[in-house]
């Protein structure tokens, strides 16, 4: 891109609120009008109730958006907000993975809240602007470019002039066009999506950051949830944040030593054992792919199997040899974990780049998962190809491998054809074909690619409707619930994770819980009651790291090397020297002691108040807590067969007789018992949350969490009925 | 490329090599806040101090370690975001921090002040061959 200058269409000046332990205590609300160009500015208070309620990151965007719409918005109205901010310990650059933001959205996928983050430099760098959070809210009237300059305190909207709305080539162009000189390309950061929001509702936002090694604009994704096709409803093609100046003390934290002694220590043990653990310095997240194989939980063909012969090719081993080492691919300042993970010199095969060279960041596990062994696809240069294209195009890799694997056993079981799929023959494994169908999900070439590109839940309607697809089968097959398609781990065996999967805010996302090897493993979760404990405990503790702009991985993706000695069990789960860490650095930003009691209390009041948002949104009930069968256990014999004496074993601990008895009836016995089972599991998580069995929260739990807002109250008192009650 | 070598059979303890460094660079007598570290846990004296090794320069996310002419491993404050990475990745432990102080981490510059105070010529200012 030239610097063609972009025309400047509006512009407002501030005056920066000053960073005091944590918080600017103002946010930045952006209008676009509606379609009418009629932009505003505005900076709004930060009130003591939505600290105390809502801490930070995803509780100030529910509390924002819950402010901006009604219970009648849609995701494509003008009033639906894309909300983005950190937390409190956002912008620190002592401690490792505190560099994350949550954006929070109206989603065009599940038709309720949705909140997805990632990392990059905006978040801190819209708060060292003087932000807290940033509202976006409005329709544009053209493509437009939004320019927070935390350098010179004014926000300015232009007119966009890119030629190309594909996320590295607006990233690559943002930072050129703003940047001074090459050494300044590392004081801004991009959020922009890609063509395939124009027609997908798996588009996400891509996060820039510039890696000054490589020379590189390097993305992260929020990718789920589809808040890109938000982002490009709305006229958005780029938000852009500069801010040159910081320092380590930017956070104006209380006891700047705490925290260098708690990151210093971490960086320690992640130096002397990551290689040892995780391997998240080489390998990133990809280093699962072969511990998922052993355990039988690597989604293969659609979740139908756990493993497959030819893991090997997506082992860590083979993507340790494509990353380039050495590298410091931390994604903000201060994270030694450095999981973000890329491929260098990559000759593009495909698309529109065809033959150029790329940096492709990633894969990660998901995407070498979703965008592979679920497709049937074992060749880490076709995944490496397809990563960098739905990153490119704004696709989500999950949803996109979730819904490409469904559509893959739709063609396979003859559900759909060749002539509904315009001459692709999408069987597992046909790498060529399904290559071409993620061009054409992201371009919405045809009615069947943008059918694919609305998700499971509405693809197998337009299936059943346009081809004759069977709709019970496809609800069988389909790993999708709430309108989200599930993230890659085969959740079969272990009936904690189906709640951790199903029994969630957002759908079958991994970021509540993750409790197969507890479960199923470790057997460390024998009854409902310790079930449903864990669907307590893990999900308030994982949401905490969302409220503070805070990644998850530094937590329990390295441990301390005596932490399975110290402690047992849940305890040893909760890797407490870790938790320690979080306890004491949030009391060294805020000035606040903070106990672990306290820590579930801040989260428990954002968990119970997002279920309320989203009963608000007409959903919140139990009965959008639904899992397919090929979540709980084998629909076909294929699948049964590849594991027939563990299943059969599995049917007699129920105490059932199956001499006699045909595979297919075994699967119904088996598919009947753990439906019960899953309705025994939703009930005691449900009581364990203070809510009631439809899967509301109560009136006591809203007035002990101190969210008893009097519309809160009435919306309660309308949906409450006395039959749901539990009866002790 | 100029390092601070250490000789402890020479070492007495004075302690004049830190109260030199400290003073120098933080205008204190502290060994908390001395680039060299002379040491005495088990009955052996040794000295902590940056050996020039550049361990720390590849995980610096800003680039902000570099070698000057004399191959000495420099911080630069205008660069450095105070992450402290390179406390956690030094293999000798020769990188410090004080947040009482300032938020960037400091370490041995090579500059001498520490050998010339030396009393009994225990530390020395010597040439040897670069690293890559």
């Amino acid at each position: 891109m030239s610097k063609t200058p972009m025309k400047l269409l509006a512009e407002w000046t501030y005056e920066p609120a000053k960073i005091h332990r944590g918080y600017s205590r103002e946010t930045l609300y952006v209008g676009l009008g509606n379609k009418d160009g009629n932009y505003k500015f505005e900076k709004r208070p930060v009130s003591d109730d939505m600290i105390e309620k809502f801490t930070g990151g995803r509780g100030f965007g529910l509390r924002l958006l819950w402010n901006a719409v009604t219970e009648k918005t849609k995701w494509n109205d003008p009033e639906n907000e894309i909300v983005i901010a950190g937390g409190p310990f956002c912008g620190i650059t002592q401690y490792p993975g505190a560099g994350k933001c949550y954006s929070v959205f109206l989603s065009p996928a599940t038709k309720q809240t949705y909140n997805s983050n990632a990392g990059g430099y905006f978040a801190p760098f819209l708060k060292f602007s003087g932000f807290d959070a940033m509202e976006l809210q409005g329709k544009a009237d053209r493509p437009v470019v939004i320019f927070i300059d935390g350098d010179n305190y004014k926000v300015q909207i232009f007119e966009s002039n890119l030629p190309d709305i594909n996320a590295y080539a607006v990233s690559e162009d943002l930072h050129e066009y703003f940047a001074k000189d090459e050494a300044d390309k590392r004081t801004i950061s991009v959020v922009s999506t890609g063509i395939g929001a124009r027609t997908s509702y798996w588009a996400g936002m891509n996060f820039s950051f510039y890696d000054v090694r490589r020379k590189v604009v390097r993305l992260k994704q929020a990718g789920r949830g589809g808040g890109g096709t938000v982002l490009y409803d709305k006229g958005v093609v780029a938000i852009v944040v500069k801010r040159t100046h910081f320092t380590g003390l930017e956070n104006d934290p209380a006891d700047i030593k705490t925290i260098q002694r708690c990151g210093t220590s971490l960086h320690k043990r992640i130096h002397d054992l990551d290689d040892k653990q995780c391997l998240m310095r080489s390998a990133g997240t990809a280093h699962l792919t072969e511990i998922m194989d052993a355990y039988k939980l690597l989604p293969v063909h659609n979740y139908k199997f756990g493993c497959h012969k030819d893991i090997e090719n997506i082992s860590s081993r083979s993507y340790i040899k494509l990353f380039t080492q050495g590298m410091a691919d931390g994604c903000w300042y201060g994270c030694s974990l450095a999981c973000a993970k890329g491929v260098d010199h990559f000759r593009l095969a495909t698309g529109p780049w065809k033959g150029r060279e790329v940096t492709v960041d990633g894969p990660e596990y998901e995407t070498a998962a979703g965008l592979g062994s679920n497709l049937g696809i074992f060749d880490p240069l076709w995944t490496i190809e397809a990563n960098f294209y739905a990153d490119h195009y704004g696709l989500d890799t999950i949803s996109l491998g979730t819904g490409m694997a469904f559509v893959c056993e739709c063609y396979e079981l003859g559900l759909i054809n060749k002539e509904n799929t315009h001459g692709l023959d999408l069987n597992f494994g046909n790498k060529d074909d399904i290559m071409e169908l993620l061009h054409r999900i992201a371009h919405g070439t045809d009615e069947f690619a943008i059918a694919c590109g609305h998700g499971v839940e509405e693809a197998r309607v337009y299936f059943s409707e346009h081809y004759g697809a069977d709709l019970a089968t496809m609800k069988k097959i389909g790993m999708v619930c709430q309108g989200l398609e599930a993230s890659e781990y085969r959740c079969q065996e272990s009936i904690a994770q189906w709640g951790g999967y199903f029994l969630t805010l957002k759908g079958p996302q991994h970021d509540e819980a993750w409790l197969i090897f507890m479960d199923m493993v470790n057997k460390q979760l024998p009854t409902y009651a310790d079930k449903a404990e864990a669907l307590f405990f893990f999900p308030n503790f994982r949401l905490w790291f969302s409220l503070q702009g805070l990644c998850k991985l530094p937590w329990n993706d390295i441990e301390p090397a005596d932490n399975g000695v110290r402690y047992k069990g849940l305890e040893a789960a909760r890797v407490p020297e870790h938790l320690q860490n979080y306890l004491d650095i949030f009391e060294a930003i805020t000035g606040k002691h903070l106990t672990r009691e306290g820590m579930i209390e801040q989260s428990e009041k954002v968990y119970n108040f997002e279920r309320i948002f989203n009963l608000r949104m007409g959903r919140g009930t139990a009965k959008y807590h639904d899992a397919p069968d090929r979540g709980l256990g084998p629909v076909w014999e294929d699948e049964w067969l590849a594991r027939p004496d563990y299943f059969d074993g599995k049917l007699k601990e129920f105490g059932e007789n199956i001499e006699g008895l045909s595979v297919k009836e075994k699967i119904a016995l088996l598919q009947k018992h753990r439906r019960k089972q899953w309705e025994e599991l939703k009930l005691a998580v449900y009581k364990r949350r203070g809510w009631n069995k439809n899967g509301i929260p109560t009136l006591a739990t809203v007035k002990r969490l101190g969210i008893d807002y009097p519309d809160v109250v009435e919306l309660l008192k309308k949906n409450l009925k006395p039959e749901d009650e539990f009866v002790d | 490329m100029k390092i601070i070598h250490y000789n402890a059979e020479k070492c007495v303890e004075c302690g004049a090599c830190m109260e030199a460094c400290s003073a120098a660079y933080f205008k204190e007598n502290s060994p908390e806040l001395s680039r060299i570290r002379i040491l005495n846990n088990t009955g052996f004296v040794s000295a902590n101090v940056c050996s020039q090794c550049g361990a720390c320069m590849a995980v610096c996310p800003t680039q902000a370690l570099e070698r000057d002419a004399n191959g000495v491993v420099q911080v630069r404050k205008d660069k450095c975001t105070s992450c402290l990475m390179c406390v956690g990745y030094c293999p000798a432990a020769s990188m410090f921090f004080n947040g009482d102080k300032q938020t960037e981490p400091f370490k041995c510059i090579a500059c001498g002040i520490c050998a010339r105070k030396c009393p009994t010529g225990a530390l020395e200012l010597i040439n040897v061959p670069a690293k890559a």
